[in-house]
């Protein structure tokens, strides 16, 4: 460290000198390098523009053959096939099955893992387990969907002949398990971020760990678990490749989870692995349905946001 | 003692094992977190463990599924993380450079950083919607290894940025503060002092940004990869496909044979994944125990 | 002092932070019904041993003790004591007011709603905010939240949590520290009170209130790395007046520390 400032001082000392009388001259040069740093932070912003204006392009096109009303109430999906139909709610329903189905997973699972890294777990087996736990977020999807697919299916078709080969049961409870370690990640660093202070003001009058767990360290980071939930709810509306291979590609109106159905992400991908020839309205629904899907999860990710910043509790 | 009654006695009973049947509960669903972890791994390797060969990595994808290998999308897949990396690097890293260091807080940094943060969680699959429009059809890229790298390095940009984000900004100001007063212009401090102290976090964010381009599927989809490639991509524009379209692929067959060559290709993905990790980890501990610049 | 004077008694108390000791052969009694000040240098030990009254330290997983500590002459570091019990006995008031992120009444009512209190809740929390001094401040905003009061009716609603559980004794640790000079009188005026019915030990760096409130004051001071051992345990007005050691005149009368 000494040695690397000596030789840092010289070759500054260095180049001061030989730049003093080009004053100008530098002042270029930084100003030059500023704005393609600039530049850079702007391709940002520019992907956002061009993910909206996309999408809102190819969107209004669409909604120039096809009512906007009958999209968003329409229950038969059906643009694949000659009496086209263009009713979002059949892939919105699905979407929901397979998104609560994955919340119903991860949210229990997920915050009593949380409670027990924060509150329960000795440190070293927190810092062990946490790594351990966050392989499962970094295992990609599409193995996910391979397990879904021919692990958890065929399991569940032993328990109950009802369930189809695709279903939205499979990839729900897969996809939980994938976002637990988001759940459990995000809601422990809230819960952690939870005074010391308040703890001993609890255990103090005579709490046991599961009072001061449930009664003040829950409710201190209530802003955090529920920016979590949120967070977690819109990666499972955003995820495809579970859902594309474990629930099927049957837009059906339906609630039941046992049957094959799909979610807009999977009709995103079946189009684009189908001949279906760009430009053409039936390739349009992919726009309209990507603008609804992108709408919601950004919608979510606001919300989440704003739940961090609006009620987060200020100590000191 | 005399403030215990029976009362407060039993109740005191009753709270004990509501605590220990609590913990119990919290430790259960950890145990079912990673059961499934080994669950998933035990599958996987009882699957296609016997299939992974040298055999399978060098040979390109056939109708018959035990001549079926990866070559292709393995390629392809190096192709195309190498491309997001190198771009969505070095946009990333200046983008937090100037956030960090040039940027005022105003209200356009402000917007610039909300949006950063936004498009973190925009789904995958409309960075492929985005790839399509943009890079294979306006800039004429066609559904090329080219257009798939920018559309990955459009979608890893924000996991850079905020990484290299929170790295620089742990470095100690004193820092700059030496190298302003030996007379270091701004870009000078940035270049010779902030980003070797940043350069591990920065990378442990690029292996990060990385795994997740690699693991991607949809918005290759999206964008047009193809899911038969008996060739190695030759260039720039070549058409291409990547590992995890060939695992889908494979697992969307009825045949038997070509679940087993998922399973395979689905371990030599995970082990790729988990040698960057563990690279990841070893920078991660690396830059944690610095001491004090 | 007679042994049945002693609500705590500790004998040959040392306690560890991994292999350092923090606080090292300490052999105390606390009066009944009386104000018990520690007094000492930063760093020697004051916080440590006080928070073994109520076994808080067993929440710092390095920490460990060997000696032993009293409670009405039973052991409280025994394997059949349940350290929820204990501190449901003994209060603790903190250093810094820590109210949870609840209603003023909430905060009160904490200790009686997880300890199945079934009496009057509203009553209870009433004369607990009476008797540290604060209903009249807060009667009319009993639902708003407790992080909205200032720094010294945060302190008072702490005492009253602390009071609401009817603990016998109430250990105090530095609880004016970050107040000003009025509510520190405020509270230090609402200890001398509490004596009547409660055994209060007051950790505190300011000798002139340990001077003003306690009855009994122990000096301690770390001794190289042994940690805090007690240098001098009297009447305070002994020790104000006519320490023993002089070590304990030299911190008095602010030479160190
Ligand atoms: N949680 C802890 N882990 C390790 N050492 C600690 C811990 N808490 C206190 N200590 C050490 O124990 C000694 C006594 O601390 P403390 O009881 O807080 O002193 P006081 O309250 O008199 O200032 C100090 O040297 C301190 O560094
Ligand atoms: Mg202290």
């Amino acid at each position: 460290m000494a040695r690397d400032t000596r030789s840092l001082r010289t070759s500054i000392t260095a180049k001061a000198l030989s730049l003093l009388p080009r004053h100008w001259k530098r002042l270029l040069w930084e100003r030059l390098i500023r704005l393609t740093l600039a530049a850079a932070a702007v391709v940002s912003v520019l992907t956002t523009v061009g993910i909206v204006s996309v999408l809102l392009f190819e969107a209004v096109l669409f909604f120039q053959e096809v009512s906007i009303l009958e999209f968003l109430t329409g229950t038969r999906w059906t643009p694949l096939f000659a009496s086209q139909h263009f009713g979002i709610l059949p892939l919105i329903t699905a979407t929901i099955i397979t998104s609560a189905g994955a919340m119903l997973v991860a949210l229990p699972l997920g915050l009593l893992s949380a409670i027990y890294l924060s509150e329960y777990a000795p440190d070293p087996v927190r810092r062990g387990l946490k790594p351990v736990l966050e392989v499962l977020a970094g295992i990609p999807t599409v193995v996910y969907g391979y397990f879904a697919l021919l692990f958890v299916t065929p399991l569940l078709r032993q328990i109950s002949p009802n369930v189809s080969v695709f279903n939205g049961l499979s990839a729900s409870i897969v996809m939980g398990i994938m976002i637990l370690p988001m759940v459990s990640s995000l809601s422990e660093d809230a819960m952690r971020a939870v005074p010391r202070s308040l703890r001993e003001g609890a255990y103090a009058l005579g709490s046991t760990k599961l009072e001061v767990s449930t009664r003040v360290v829950i409710p201190a980071a209530l802003s955090g678990i529920a920016a979590a939930f949120i967070l977690a709810i819109s990666r499972a509306v955003g995820e495809t490749m579970i859902v594309a291979i474990a629930a099927g590609q049957n837009p059906t109106f339906t609630l039941n989870p046992f049957v094959p159905i799909e979610t807009m992400t999977a009709y995103i991908v079946q189009v684009s692995m189908g001949d279906t020839p760009t430009g053409t309205l039936e390739f349009k629904t992919i726009f309209a349905v990507g603008l609804t899907l992108f709408l919601l999860t950004l919608m979510m990710n606001l919300l989440s946001q704003y739940v961090v910043r609006r009620f987060r509790e200020e100590y000191e | 003692m005399a403030a215990a009654s029976p009362d407060f006695r039993r109740r005191m009973t009753r709270r004990q094992w509501e605590g220990r049947a609590f913990h119990g509960l919290c430790l259960l669903a950890v145990a079912v977190a990673l059961a499934m972890l080994v669950l998933l791994l035990v599958y996987l390797a009882r699957q296609g463990l016997t299939r992974v060969s040298w055999e399978f990595i060098t040979s390109f994808p056939s109708r018959d599924p035990d001549q079926a290998g990866i070559k292709a999308a393995l390629l392809g897949s190096i192709y195309v993380v190498a491309i997001a990396a190198v771009v969505a690097f070095t946009l990333g890293v200046s983008a937090a450079i100037y956030l960090e260091e040039y940027a005022v807080r105003n209200w356009r940094s402000r917007i610039i950083q909300v949006n950063i943060t936004n498009l973190a969680g925009v789904p995958s699959i409309v960075y492929g919607i985005l790839g399509l429009e943009i890079f294979v059809r306006t800039l004429g890229l066609g559904r090329s290894v080219l257009a798939g790298g920018l559309t990955m390095a459009l979608l890893v940009l924000p996991i850079i940025i905020i990484a290299a984000q929170e790295a620089i900004r742990a470095v100690p100001p004193s820092l700059r503060e030496g190298a302003y007063a030996l007379g270091a212009t701004r870009w000078q401090a940035i270049w010779h002092l902030v980003l070797p102290q940043a350069m591990p976090g920065i990378l442990t964010g690029v292996i990060l940004a990385v795994s997740r381009a690699l693991g991607e599927t949809a918005p290759l989809i999206v964008m047009g990869a193809l899911t038969f490639v008996p060739f190695a991509p030759d260039g720039p524009l070549s058409r291409f496909t990547v590992l995890p379209i060939q695992i889908f692929n494979w697992t969307s067959r009825p045949q038997a044979g070509f679940h087993e060559a998922a399973a395979a290709g689905i371990i030599v993905l995970l082990a790729l994944l988990l040698t960057m990790n563990a690279a990841a980890i070893v920078l991660r501990n690396k830059f944690q125990r610095r001491p004090e610049g | 002092m007679q042994q049945s004077d002693a609500i705590l008694q500790t004998r040959g108390l040392t306690v560890y932070y991994g292999s350092k000791q923090a606080v090292s052969d300490i052999t105390l009694d606390v009066a009944r019904h009386r104000i018990t000040a520690i007094i000492g240098p930063s760093g020697c030990g004051k916080s440590t041993l006080l928070r073994c009254f109520n076994r808080m330290n067993d929440l710092i997983p390095k920490s460990r003790i060997t000696g032993q500590v009293l409670f009405e002459g039973r052991d409280l570091y025994s394997p059949t004591v349940d350290p929820t019990e204990i501190r449901y006995q003994i209060g603790m008031v903190f250093q810094r007011p820590n109210p949870f992120p609840k209603s003023i009444f909430d905060n009160v009512a904490f200790g009686p709603r997880i300890n199945g209190f079934r009496g009057d809740l509203a009553e209870l929390v009433e004369s607990s905010l009476a008797r540290a001094a604060l209903w009249a401040e807060v009667k009319d905003r009993l639902t708003s939240s407790a992080l909205a009061l200032s720094g010294g009716q945060q302190q008072r609603l702490c005492i009253a949590r602390a009071l609401a559980v009817q603990p016998q004794v109430i250990l105090m640790d530095e609880p004016c520290s970050s107040l000003d000079p009025i509510a520190t009188l405020a509270i230090e005026d609402l200890m001398r009170e509490l004596s009547a019915d409660y055994s209060i030990v007051i950790v505190t760096h300011n000798m002139q209130q340990a001077a003003r409130v306690s009855d009994y004051t122990t000096f301690l001071m770390g001794i190289e790395n042994r940690g805090g051992q007690i240098i001098e345990y009297g009447e305070t007005r002994l020790i104000f007046t006519n320490p023993k050691d002089e070590r304990t005149e030299a911190y008095i009368t602010g030479r160190f520390g």
